[in-house]
């Protein structure tokens, strides 16, 4: 009786890595999220991580939220922001919760512009807004938000003129060629966005964009190296959604921080979320920040390392390493210590400095446990108070609480199966 | 479950040992000073040392 | 405060490098603030933000790299800045492998592993070992507490894979010339053998090196291994692995009594044996037969060290070449600084099968002994703290060893007892094993002598003699300096023997009253 149900995990594992690795990610669209998410409202922010409420906001998810709340003009100035959140006019749900992600506070409302990624071999879409330095970090300053507004009326339109030229734009291979060219595509995705420039530009002059739009995007995007992370996490999240509820699989689903809780999602224990409080990041800051200004880890962009890149693959991308003074022997062990909590490797994403090794498949909740190895994220940091940009960057790990918890839900399924 | 064996008691007794040590520091530091080749591992208890959640383990890995 | 700006053209660094360029310059003496950054109109924003503004940097295109600091004085921004590639050389990676964390990694990367050293608490012990037999590896178990359920089902396992699980509980071995956990350094030889205990093992092969000869190997097989639970399945794959080893010529077996279906099994197989066979177990009653074939019974390590090398040299195994010069003389001498009040014999031990070994020959010698680990038929302490008549405590039990290390290594809850028992007007003799090897202390005499001495002192202030009487257990080449050990003790008024059998022998004699 033992032996069945570690049998029936280790097939429901498979199945969960063959659905991960089978997925075809293709970027269909950019639109409004108001068109593009089900279920999102009005006068509803989405949020990066599991729920949370207002009260327990983190500072940079809080002057998110202001941010978000002013660029869609549902208030004139902060304090009104703040007032229509009190009075419980403003609705707060995860993106995991509308086949979502954003990166640090990930706030996404309805006129702000998302990446729309079909998987190809399952049909199912997820989204993911643009990444950029200022509001999801915590700022709302007229100065902050500005980039906002041209993405939602300059280089998103245009992007999507060049998208509907192009018929759809297939995520793989740019992934597969950045991973090695150096990417971890987290926090250095630099290669792939150049790659996604590249195969923009014929498509969006031959779409007719005007030229000073065209300027305009093209100096945005050959300028903007983190641009790709939107892509990737949309990527990440469309190849994992298919891996969802499948029974007996302890194989992680999602992974997600709001900046005050880590919160992870395992696929044979459905939507249920299983969190910790958000761990402090060890990292670097940038001239004018120090230690002690970071608020804790935030973002759905641990959705990479739920699918094997960023911290998994630090050992392809030696440069983030400097991060923690890290050496390549470090690097590489890094990747080889995350192989021992995963289900598998990956047959398509290579990485050469790891001699060719594919990227780790599949995080494994039991294995997590039993080796204490933690997932590794290497990840930005936001300022603990509202109204900064980014601040830093760094490395951190996963909290077992969130691992325990998942186990001992399974293990209480597993006593008693839903008939 | 079960890998093939890689070398049983005689040749360990014919070839000498090569050694992965899980546990005290000071047995690998005792087999490198008599150029053994051995590996040794940083172990720690699987649940960080929680029981309850190591049993479980038990019954599902 | 003072501030400083280099800019260099055409220079294209990694962000996050620079962001570590930055955090060096800043952890120099007297730097409050540095940056290093690509000239981009953003970047040029950031530094105007936090005060770095120069026509210098408004110049910068993306393309070039700006350093600006600001620091304590001007001598410290020309001294930082005058040389700035240093800063923007690679530093030297440190090469530092991180830790192996699991066994999978670990034999990974070094897939020619034969055997897993095993010595992690024995709640987690059962589930590694496991793993390691499945993985096809054989395993040294040191861990205790294992219960004798799963001894029994890894050991089956491990049978049915053709592999050797050495232990639990087991702290000894000797492969291929290396030794495994306690161990001591030993010759290699033609002699084989198998233990059911540490020190036996540590015993019987140093006093193989003593005698001349030599060991092939030395497999541990846990204290267990020839209880009818367990059925010996460790001592049999060893017996018949030795049978077949062509380095081996005569095999020596050092253990407990086996238990009686284990012994039919022994019976049976030893018979068949196409090698000599010298087997000791220790405790057995003297008049017990146990004649099995062309097997040799010795009743001490000693005796089974002497039979072993007769028989591997081809020479009569009848005489005894161990035995201690003018035993008589120092006996003597002794006995007559001892007081009437003066009776009982007190051993601190800290090898378990010396302590079982010393109650054996005590009783030989027809003393009752007290112990926490007591022969079969002697007594048990009430309280293993309070010796009560003759005494031999062995304080490598497990409820010594929960809050200390292992007495091998650590000598604090020994020499507090011998304190104690220098201050009982009844105690004549303190009896004490002296290990040394790998793992053991780096000085296992230094350590205690202190205590020795305050103990005699003790004794000597109320007008008592207490005599020490001491067995080292090692060889010449063992890392302490055997010699110098044994010089120590001597210097002190110490009687010293090269084995634990002698030294228990002695001690027993002063306190009998019997002649040597």
């Amino acid at each position: 009786m033992a032996e069945d149900i570690k049998k029936a995990i280790e097939t429901a594992n498979s199945e969960a890595v063959a659905r991960i690795i089978a997925a075809d990610p293709v970027l269909v669209d950019v639109a409004p999220a108001s068109e593009a998410i089900a279920g999102l409202e009005d006068r509803m922010v989405l949020h990066a991580g599991p729920p949370v409420g207002w009260e327990q906001m983190s500072g940079a998810q809080k002057g998110a939220t202001i941010g978000a709340i002013l660029f869609e003009g549902w208030a004139k100035d902060r304090e009104e922001a703040v007032a229509l959140v009190e009075r419980g006019s403003i609705r707060f749900e995860p993106n995991h919760h509308h086949a979502a992600v954003g990166p640090m506070a990930g706030t996404i409302t309805a006129s702000m512009w998302v990446f729309v990624v079909e998987n190809r071999e399952f049909g199912n879409r997820a989204c993911c807004r643009q990444v950029e330095g200022r509001q999801q970090f915590g700022e709302y300053s007229p100065e902050a938000l500005a980039d906002l507004f041209k993405w939602r009326d300059v280089w998103a339109p245009s992007i999507r003129a060049g998208l509907q030229q192009l018929g759809g734009l297939e995520l793989k291979p740019i992934i597969t060629r950045a991973l090695q060219m150096g990417d971890e595509l987290h926090n250095r995705p630099v290669a792939a966005s150049s790659l996604f420039a590249n195969r923009m530009a014929v498509p969006m002059i031959q779409a007719g964009v005007p030229q000073d739009s065209l300027i305009a995007t093209l100096r945005y995007l050959t300028g903007h190296e983190l641009f790709f992370l939107g892509l990737s996490m949309a990527a990440a999240k469309a190849s994992v959604d298919p891996a969802r509820g499948i029974e007996h699989s302890t194989v992680v689903t999602a992974m997600a921080r709001n900046g005050t809780e880590f919160g992870i999602q395992v696929s044979g224990l459905g939507g249920e979320w299983f969190t910790a409080p958000a761990p402090e990041i060890v990292g670097l800051y940038l001239p004018g920040y120090r230690q002690g200004d970071a608020g804790r880890d935030i973002g759905d962009s641990a959705i990479t390392e739920t699918v094997g890149w960023g911290g998994f693959v630090l050992g392809g991308a030696p440069s983030i390493l400097s991060f923690v003074g890290g050496s390549p022997e470090e690097a590489l062990s890094y990747s080889e210590e995350m192989r021992e909590i995963t289900v598998t490797t990956s047959p398509d994403y290579l990485i050469p400095a790891l001699g060719y090794q594919g990227t780790g498949v599949g995080i494994d909740i039991r294995k997590v446990v039993r080796t204490n190895i933690l997932p590794i994220i290497d990840t930005a940091m936001a300022h603990k108070d509202p109204g900064h940009p980014i601040i830093g960057a760094g490395l951190v790990r996963a909290p077992m609480e969130c691992f325990k918890k998942a186990l001992v839900r399974f293990g209480e399924m597993v006593k008693e199966p839903q008939t | 479950m079960s890998d093939p064996v890689v070398s049983g008691l005689k040749q360990l007794l014919s070839e000498g040992p090569v050694a992965v040590n899980l546990g005290l520091r000071e047995f690998a530091e005792s087999l490198q000073i008599q150029d053994v080749e051995v590996v040794h591992v940083e172990w720690s208890p699987p649940a960080e040392g929680d029981e309850k959640v190591g049993e479980l383990l038990d019954r599902l890995i | 405060m003072a501030t400083g700006y280099v800019v260099r053209e055409n220079r294209y660094y990694d962000s996050v490098f620079l962001m570590q360029v930055a955090k060096r310059i800043s952890n120099e003496t007297g730097v409050d603030e540095a940056a290093a950054l690509m000239g981009t109109l953003n970047n040029k924003q950031l530094l105007a933000d936090i005060g770095f503004e120069d026509p210098s940097i408004r110049a910068a295109t993306p393309s070039d790299l700006v350093i600006a600091i600001r620091a304590a004085d001007q001598d410290t921004v020309e001294r930082i800045l005058v040389n700035v590639e240093r800063w923007l050389a690679r530093p030297e990676m440190v090469a530092g492998r991180r830790a192996v964390r699991t066994l999978d990694q670990a034999l990974e990367s070094q897939p020619q592993t034969n055997l897993v050293v095993i010595s992690v608490p024995g709640t987690y012990a059962p589930r590694e070992t496991r793993q390691a037999l499945e993985r096809g590896r054989n395993v040294f178990l040191f861990s205790s507490n294992v219960s004798v359920e799963d001894e029994l089902r890894l050991k089956q396992l491990a049978h049915e894979r053709g592999l050797i699980l050495m232990g639990p509980d087991c702290g000894t071995a000797i492969i291929g010339g290396r030794g495994i956990g306690f161990a001591n350094v030993v010759r290699s030889g033609p002699i084989g053998a198998i233990g059911a205990a540490g020190t036996g093992l540590q015993e019987f092969t140093s006093l193989v090196h003593q005698l001349g000869s030599g060991v092939s190997h030395a497999i541990g097989t846990g204290g267990r291994d020839l209880s009818d639970s367990v059925g010996g399945l460790t001592t049999l794959d060893a017996l018949s692995q030795f049978e077949a080893d062509p380095s081996t010529k005569v095999i020596a077996l050092v253990s407990k009594p086996p238990g009686p279906a284990t012994l039919a099994q022994l019976r049976e197989i030893l018979s068949r044996a196409s090698k000599p066979v010298v087997a000791c177990f220790l405790g057995l009653e003297s008049n017990v037969d146990v004649q099995i074939g062309s097997l040799h019974l010795a009743r001490t390590i000693d005796e089974a060290a002497e039979i072993a090398t007769r028989l591997a040299t081809g020479a009569d195994p009848k005489v005894s070449s161990l035995g201690p010069t003018n035993a008589e003389h120092r006996l003597e001498a002794e006995r007559v600084k001892l007081g009437r009040e003066q009776k009982f014999v007190r051993g601190v031990f800290a090898g378990g099968t010396l302590c079982y070994q010393a109650q054996q020959v005590m009783r030989d010698l027809g003393l009752a002994v007290s112990s926490n680990a007591p022969l079969a038929g002697m007594a048990a302490l009430d309280d293993p703290n309070d010796s009560r008549g003759h005494t031999l405590v062995d304080m490598g039990d497990d409820l010594f060893t929960r809050s200390r290390p292992h007495p091998m290594i650590d000598a604090t809850l020994r020499n507090e007892r011998i304190l104690k028992e220098a201050s009982d007007p009844e105690a004549s003799v303190l009896l004490l094993d002296f290990v040394l090897g790998y793992n053991a202390s780096s000085d296992p005499v230094g350590d205690m002598l202190g205590a020795i001495n305050e103990a005699k002192s003790i004794a000597e202030d109320d007008g008592r003699h207490l005599s020490v009487v001491a067995s080292i257990c090692g060889t010449d080449d063992d890392p302490q300096d055997r010699k110098s050990q044994i010089e120590l003790l001597e210097s002190a008024g110490i009687l010293v023997f090269p084995s634990n059998a002698q030294a228990a022998q002695l001690a027993g004699l002063l306190v009998s009253g019997l002649t040597a």
